[in-house]
C-alpha cells in the first residue's frame, strides 16, 4: 500500500459521493470539449467549404445569403442574373470556370438546383476531387427530365436509381405546390461530405421552364458560381470592382472562405458565450469536488487523526485529499470522453442535416489534450481547502469517538 | 538521572497543559521523571482525566511538551520538529486504543498494512502473518464492522506490532471488552510484546486487568499535576 492505495480507498469508502460529483465535472467537461470542437471544426468547415469555386455571382445584396443559397444551399436566392450576365463572366479571360445554377424547387422540402454537366464534369469539389456516381447511375441528360441525387438526400428521401418523383415549387415543401413534370433519378451521388449531398441536382432548363414558373426567368439563373484562373488573385480584385464598386445590378462574393469568416466574425459574441457557460459550469464541477469533500471532512477527522497516531506526516494527509480531489476529477474527464461522443454525434448528424456539413467527432483536437489537464488541476485546486482542514486535523482531539 | 544501559525511555520534568473552559490554563501532565527499561511491560493505574492518555500522546510525539525532555534510546525526541516525532512514531511506537480506531472502509488486512505504510513500509506476507499470529488468519478480508469487538481489538493489536515497535503504548485497551475478551486481549498483548521483544506501557484504571503486571505504578504518584492552574 503507498499513497495511491491510501486514495483508492478513501474514493471507494466514499465511492457514491464520488461517482456523483465525478458524473457532474464529467458532464461540464463533455459540454467544454463539445462546444469547443463544434465550434472550430465548424468554422474551418464553414470558411473552407467552397464547392471548388472562388465566387459568386448573384443578384444585387447580400454577399452572405448569395453564398449561403449557392454554397451551402441555405437561405433563399436574393434574386436572378440574366443569361447574358452569365455568359459575359463565363467568356472572362481570367475565369476559368463559370457554372450556373437555378434553385426555386423542393421535393419534401429537399432543394432541387438545375445545373449544367459542367457542375460535374469540369469542376473539382476539392482539390482533385470530382462528384462520383454510385454503381449504375449516370449524370443526367441535360435534355430530359432526369435527376442526379445527392447521397445524403438520397438516404433520407430512400430514392434510388429508377424512382420517379414530382418536384414541389418553392424551396419549402408544400404539398399543395406539386408540379406536374415527373422526374426520373437516374444516379445516385458518392458521398462527397459538402453541401452537395443533400440536394437533387436536375437540369438548368428544368428548373428554368417548370410549369407555374415565371416564363420571363426561363432565360435566368439564380447565381454563377466562378472559378477564376490560378494565380488569378488580381482577377478577383477586378471583378469585385467592376461589379460590387462600379456595377449595381450584380454582387460579386470573393472570396467565398472570407465572406464565410465574416459570418462567424459577426456571431463570435455566441461562440465567446457558450464557451463562457461551458466554463461556468466547469467550475460549478469543480465547486461540487469541493463541497463533497469538504462536507465528509467532519466524518472523516477521527480517520485522519488515526492515520496521523500511525505516523503519517501532515503533508501526508494534505497529499491524500489533494490527489482524491484531482482523482476525482480524473474520472469525470474519462467519463467527459463518453458524453462528449454522444454529443458530439447527435449535433454533427444536425449540422450535416441541415447544412451538409460535415465534421469529424473523432478527429484530433489540442482541445482533448489540454482540457482533462485544466480539468485535473482545477479539482486539485479544488481540494486545497479540505486538504488545508485535513492539514489541521487535531490528533489528539480526534482520536476518540465523537459520540 | 543515571541511564541505564537497557533504559529504553527517560523522561525528566515533563510538563503539557491546555486552556481551561473557565480561562486560563490547566496542567494536565506533570511528571518530573519516569523511565522505562527495553523490552520492560509496566502498567499505569489511574483515574479517568488523571491525564494518563496525555501522558502516552506527549511519549508518542503525538503532542509536544512544554517543558521536559523525552530521551528515547537516548535520543531526544522532546526536541524534535512536528514530522520528525511524525516519523519517530511511525518507526518505534505502536498503538493500541479503548476504542481501537480501526479504519472502517479497510479490512482486516489493510488496517495492519496501514501500521506499516509510514514506517518500515507496507509488507503483505508480514501483515498476514501478525493477523494469522492474533487469530485472524481467516478473517483478512473482511471489515471491522463484521468482527466482533474483541476481534477488532485483535486486529488493533496487530496494527500495533505491524512496524516492529520499540513501545507499545496501550491506552485502556479492554475498556470496552467484556471480561473474558478482556482477559484474552490482555494476554494477546503482553505475549505479542514479549515475542516481538517491544517494551508495553499499559494505563488502566481496571484492577483486574492491573492484577496481571508484575510491574504496576500509581500515574497520580508520577504526575504531581492535579488540575493545576498555570499562569497563562
Amino acid at each position: 500500500m503507498n499513497l495511491a492505495g491510501l486514495v483508492y480507498r478513501s474514493l471507494r469508502q466514499h465511492a457514491l459521493s464520488a461517482i456523483v460529483t465525478a458524473a457532474s465535472v464529467a458532464l461540464a467537461g463533455g459540454l467544454l470539449l463539445t462546444v469547443w470542437v463544434v465550434k472550430t471544426q465548424s468554422q474551418a468547415a464553414f470558411t473552407g467549404v467552397n464547392g471548388g469555386f472562388d465566387a459568386v455571382l448573384g443578384a444585387r445584396g447580400s454577399k452572405l445569403q448569395l453564398v449561403l443559397n449557392s454554397i451551402f444551399h441555405l437561405e433563399a436566392s436574393p434574386g436572378n442574373v440574366e443569361w447574358r450576365d452569365f455568359l459575359y463572366i463565363q467568356n472572362n479571360p481570367n475565369v476559368e470556370l463559370a457554372v450556373p445554377i437555378a434553385v426555386g424547387d423542393n421535393f419534401h422540402g429537399w432543394r432541387i438546383v438545375g445545373t449544367t454537366p459542367d457542375l460535374f464534369d469540369e469542376s473539382e469539389y476539392a482539390p482533385r476531387k470530382k462528384f462520383e456516381l454510385c454503381a449504375g447511375g449516370k449524370w443526367f441528360d441535360p435534355l430530359r427530365r432526369e435527376a442526379v441525387v445527392g447521397s445524403f438526400a438520397a438516404e433520407k428521401l430512400k430514392l434510388k436509381i429508377g424512382d420517379k418523383f414530382h418536384p414541389f415549387h418553392g424551396l419549402i415543401f408544400d404539398e399543395h405546390k406539386q408540379h406536374a413534370e415527373t422526374y426520373v433519378v437516374v444516379g445516385l451521388l458518392k458521398p462527397s461530405n459538402t453541401p452537395a449531398d443533400k440536394v437533387i441536382w436536375i437540369p438548368l432548363e428544368g428548373i428554368q421552364r417548370m410549369s407555374g414558373h415565371n416564363p420571363a426567368s426561363a432565360t435566368e439563373v439564380s447565381a454563377v458560381l466562378v472559378k477564376l484562373k490560378a494565380s488569378s488573385a488580381l482577377a478577383g480584385f477586378q471583378l469585385d470592382t467592376f461589379y460590387n464598386k462600379q456595377g449595381d445590378r450584380l454582387t460579386f462574393a470573393w472570396p467565398i472562405g472570407r465572406v464565410m469568416a465574416e459570418l462567424f466574425d459577426k456571431i463570435g459574441w455566441f461562440d465567446r458565450v457558450l464557451t463562457l457557460i461551458a466554463w461556468l459550469v466547469a467550475l460549478v464541477a469543480a465547486s461540487s469536488i469541493l463541497a463533497s469533500i469538504y462536507n465528509s471532512m467532519n466524518e472523516r477527522r477521527r480517520e485522519l487523526a488515526i492515520l496521523r497516531a500511525l505516523g503519517a506526516r501532515r503533508a501526508t494527509v494534505f497529499a491524500v485529499i489533494i490527489l482524491e480531489a484531482a482523482s476525482i476529477s480524473g474520472l469525470g474527464v474519462i467519463l467527459a470522453f463518453g458524453i462528449y461522443a454522444v454529443l458530439i454525434s447527435v449535433v454533427a448528424e444536425i449540422i450535416r442535416a441541415q447544412t451538409g456539413v460535415v465534421l469529424d467527432p473523432f478527429a484530433f483536437d489540442p482541445v482533448m489534450l489540454w482540457e482533462p489537464a485544466v480539468f485535473i488541476a482545477l479539482g486539485a485546486l479544488a481540494g486545497v481547502i479540505p486538504a488545508v482542514k485535513a492539514y489541521r486535523t487535531d490528533v489528539a482531539r480526534n482520536l476518540t469517538p465523537l459520540s | 538521572m543515571k541511564k541505564t544501559p537497557s533504559s529504553l525511555l527517560q523522561i525528566t520534568g515533563l510538563q503539557k497543559s491546555f486552556s481551561a473552559p473557565g480561562g486560563g490554563r490547566q496542567r494536565i501532565v506533570d511528571v518530573p521523571a519516569f523511565h522505562l527499561d527495553a523490552g520492560a511491560q509496566l502498567a499505569l493505574a489511574g483515574t479517568s482525566g488523571s491525564g494518563k492518555t496525555t501522558f502516552l500522546n506527549l511519549i508518542a510525539g503525538i503532542l509536544q511538551p512544554e517543558a521536559g525532555t523525552i530521551l528515547f534510546n537516548g535520543v531526544r525526541v522532546s526536541d524534535y520538529s512536528e514530522s520528525q516525532r511524525d516519523g519517530f512514531r511511525a518507526q518505534n511506537i505502536g498503538f493500541i486504543f479503548q476504542t481501537f480506531n480501526l479504519l472502517q472502509g479497510y479490512t482486516c488486512l489493510e488496517n495492519v498494512l496501514l501500521g506499516m505504510l509510514f514506517g518500515r513500509g507496507a509488507s503483505r506476507v508480514r501483515a498476514v502473518s501478525l493477523l494469522e499470529r492474533v487469530g485472524l488468519g481467516d478473517r483478512l478480508h473482511h471489515r471491522p464492522h463484521q468482527l466482533s469487538t474483541g476481534q477488532q481489538q485483535r486486529v488493533a493489536v496487530a496494527r500495533a506490532l505491524a512496524n516492529q515497535p520499540k513501545l507499545v503504548l496501550a491506552d485502556e485497551p479492554t475498556g470496552n471488552l467484556d471480561a473474558k475478551n478482556a482477559l484474552a486481549a490482555l494476554a494477546l498483548i503482553r505475549e505479542s510484546c514479549r515475542e516481538s521483544g517491544a517494551a508495553l506501557l499499559l494505563v488502566s484504571h481496571d484492577p483486574q486487568v492491573l492484577g496481571w503486571f508484575d510491574d504496576v505504578q500509581d500515574f497520580h504518584q508520577i504526575n504531581a499535576a492535579v488540575d493545576r492552574e498555570v499562569a497563562p
